[in-house]
């Protein structure tokens, strides 16, 4: 296919995506819009994570940390100064946090590129240790960070976090930051950057005679990654209005991590399609915690019982099934037609 | 800080220091064998002090029993989360495993949340270990003696049956490398099994001490406590007994002498541990007595 007319389908395909979007915000009502932005954010976190683990082969456990960094950032951009006067009651908020203020994009912007510069620093460090030391070095920073911002009182409001945030990121925010981390990381990882970090994935000894600077490759790609964990941090931060510390805790890296375990490691359609399953069972899956009469019969609810369903879903996958649930497919319009061809030459 | 207050803080500090190095054995051998980081380790130690709560509360069994029944069911815990969740990713990448141990924390975690619920349980008391002992200004609970000897017995007997025991120069072969003790005829996954269930049963007896020193126990009371002792675990050396131990009681010093010395600091105390942690692995990644691990090519 020429490449020409794969541009103009992309453009299609999202201009009928935007369309939807568009139908939905007028028709759906709150709670699904609300599913709908959560799938947003979800999908830029998963693929930020899928780009430093599924592709570069870096365990990283520290994305709660990079989310909190963009979260805040983001939240001490948005809230106007006197509501942030305000809200500071154990200390008063210190300068120049009390007047910073700048437009939605800008302080999304600003919170990405703050998470990437920590992104960078850490991986000065921690990018030489292989594997399993680098996951717990990174979950050691991502709780290095929880616990700073308890304590940073002046500039966090600590324990109380803040409160109040501007609810900016709505469908259209939300869906132009999640095509645009697609775009950047399909962009990325289709050009000879992409197929250097997939060597230093599956052989990063191999790698390096091949004459790739591994250690630089490695950092790009970690920076890139927490700087699209930063961005999700502040679209979740602008979505749900209240941020506190507590908030970005293990729980949070985890589910993500289930995300891209569960769609396939290093397959951007099975991120894509891990966040909408997954975010849809989130929310779905409540009844469970909920009581439930069915005639006579009361099935009484249990509290908890989500996060069991769940973990033994990623148990499930990684013991039976560790390309996830779509088998590693990568979904392109050349390999589209090929099957519509194909199944047209069957007929 | 008069010396009465720092002797009090010494021996607090060698009681969580030993509490730490008792959870971190059970991480240092399993990576020691494995190479897998047992995220779910933290999790057994919350089952040991679960069990003998019910074991005293519910079954009403003395204290000797609950405990003995408490090391049992954890140790056979450890067995059963080794044998489903980790024995079949023995080929795989070793990565695999250690997503499949954070699957089984979280099961662990939230399945005891909905068996037991997230309110805090009381753990009853034993009189005995709780009165307050007076010498001069010097006040110390009977606990925090017992509980640095009890480990340190535990540690002798470990070290007694790695040297001295057929299963212990086993289990040190299969971390020198596993292909060639199997073909010696060792019969691996029931060492491995073994190594699981050591492992545990010093986690629950560390989670029955920790209960009675701090009691209240609810689903989470492991995540931390299991985090710190595998930073203990590498801080002396992953793979080596002694040097979790040691690391178990640098943490505890640490910990407690930081806040005793600088209060201002008391709310970052939970950070200690993480610095320390990529402290070392930036200068020292073998730790204390730990053994280069060199990359196979």
């Amino acid at each position: 296919m020429k490449h020409s007319t794969k541009i103009i389908l992309n453009i299609a395909l999202i201009a009928c995506f935007g369309v939807f979007l568009f139908w939905a915000q007028g028709n759906l009502d709150g709670y699904k819009v609300q599913i709908l932005n959560l799938i947003a954010v979800n999908t830029i976190l998963a693929l930020s994570l899928n780009l430093i683990y599924g592709y570069t082969g870096m365990f990283s456990l520290g994305h709660a940390g990079f989310m909190a960094i963009g979260a805040y950032v983001c939240a001490i951009l948005i809230l106007p100064a006197a509501q942030k006067e305000m809200m500071y009651i154990l200390e008063p908020v210190i300068w120049p946090f009390s007047v910073m203020h700048a437009p939605f994009f800008a302080a999304v912007l600003a919170a990405g590129l703050v998470a990437a510069l920590l992104g960078l620093l850490i991986a000065l460090p921690v990018l030489r240790l292989g594997g399993d030391y680098l996951g717990i070095a990174t979950l050691g920073f991502a709780e290095i960070i929880r616990i700073v911002f308890t304590n940073i009182t002046p500039i966090t409001n600590g324990a109380l976090g803040l409160k109040g945030i501007p609810a900016y990121a709505n469908l259209p925010w939300n869906f132009f930051w999640c095509i645009l981390t697609i775009y950047v990381i399909v962009k990325l990882l289709s050009s000879n950057f992409g197929n250097c970090l997939r060597a230093i994935r599956d052989d990063e000894v191999a790698a390096k005679a091949m004459g790739i600077n591994t250690f630089r490759c490695k950092a790009i790609s970690f920076a890139v990654g927490a700087f699209f964990a930063g961005v999700g941090g502040a679209l979740m931060g602008s979505l749900i209005t209240t941020i506190d510390p507590k908030m970005f805790n293990f729980q949070l890296t985890f589910n993500i991590l289930m995300i891209v375990v569960v769609g396939g490691l290093g397959s951007i359609t099975g991120s894509v399609i891990g966040a909408v399953v997954i975010t849809i069972l989130l929310e779905w899956l409540r009844f469970v915690e909920y009581t439930v009469e069915i005639g006579s019969f009361v099935i009484p609810g249990v509290p908890g019982m989500r996060m069991v369903i769940f973990s033994l879903v990623l148990l499930l996958i990684i013991l039976y099934r560790r390309e996830g649930i779509i088998g590693g497919y990568e979904f392109s319009w050349d390999d589209l037609v090929k099957r519509v061809n194909a199944r047209r030459g069957r007929k | 800080m008069n010396s009465d207050m720092f002797i009090q803080h010494f021996f607090n500090a060698l009681m969580l220091g030993s509490l730490y190095g008792l959870i971190a054995i059970g991480y240092t051998m399993v990576y020691g064998i494995l190479r897998l980081i047992n995220f779910a380790h933290g999790d057994i130690f919350m089952l040991g002090s679960y069990f003998v709560f019910f074991g005293v509360t519910a079954f009403h069994m003395p204290w000797w029993a609950a405990a003995l029944f408490s090391i049992v069911a954890t140790a056979a815990t450890g067995i059963m989360v080794d044998r489903v969740a980790y024995r079949p990713l023995r080929e795989a990448p070793r990565i695999s495993a250690l997503i499949s141990a954070i699957g089984v924390s979280f099961f662990i975690e939230n399945m005891c949340l909905v068996l037991f619920t997230g309110v805090p349980k009381p753990m009853p008391r034993l009189e005995a270990l709780v009165q307050v002992l007076q010498f001069g200004n010097i006040r110390i609970l009977p606990l925090t003696l017992i509980v640095p000897v009890v480990s340190f017995l535990l540690v002798a007997g470990l070290l007694w049956m790695l040297y001295r025991t057929k299963p212990g120069l086993a289990m040190r072969a299969i971390s020198k490398d596993i292909e060639t003790t199997r073909l010696m005829g060792v019969k691996v996954n029931r060492i491995i099994a073994l190594t699981f269930a050591i492992g545990s049963a010093l986690a629950a007896a560390a989670g029955i001490m920790w209960a009675l020193r701090y009691p209240q126990i609810n689903p989470f009371m492991g995540v931390m406590p299991g985090f710190k002792a595998f930073i203990a675990a590498v801080f002396g050396g992953i793979g080596s007994v002694q040097g979790a131990m040691i690391g178990g009681l640098i943490l505890g010093f640490m910990e407690i002498m930081i806040v005793a010395f600088f209060p201002a600091l008391s709310g970052y105390r939970d950070a200690f541990a993480f610095i320390l942690l990529i402290l070392i692995l930036f200068v020292k990644p073998t730790g204390l007595m730990g053994e280069k691990l060199e990359d196979k090519i």
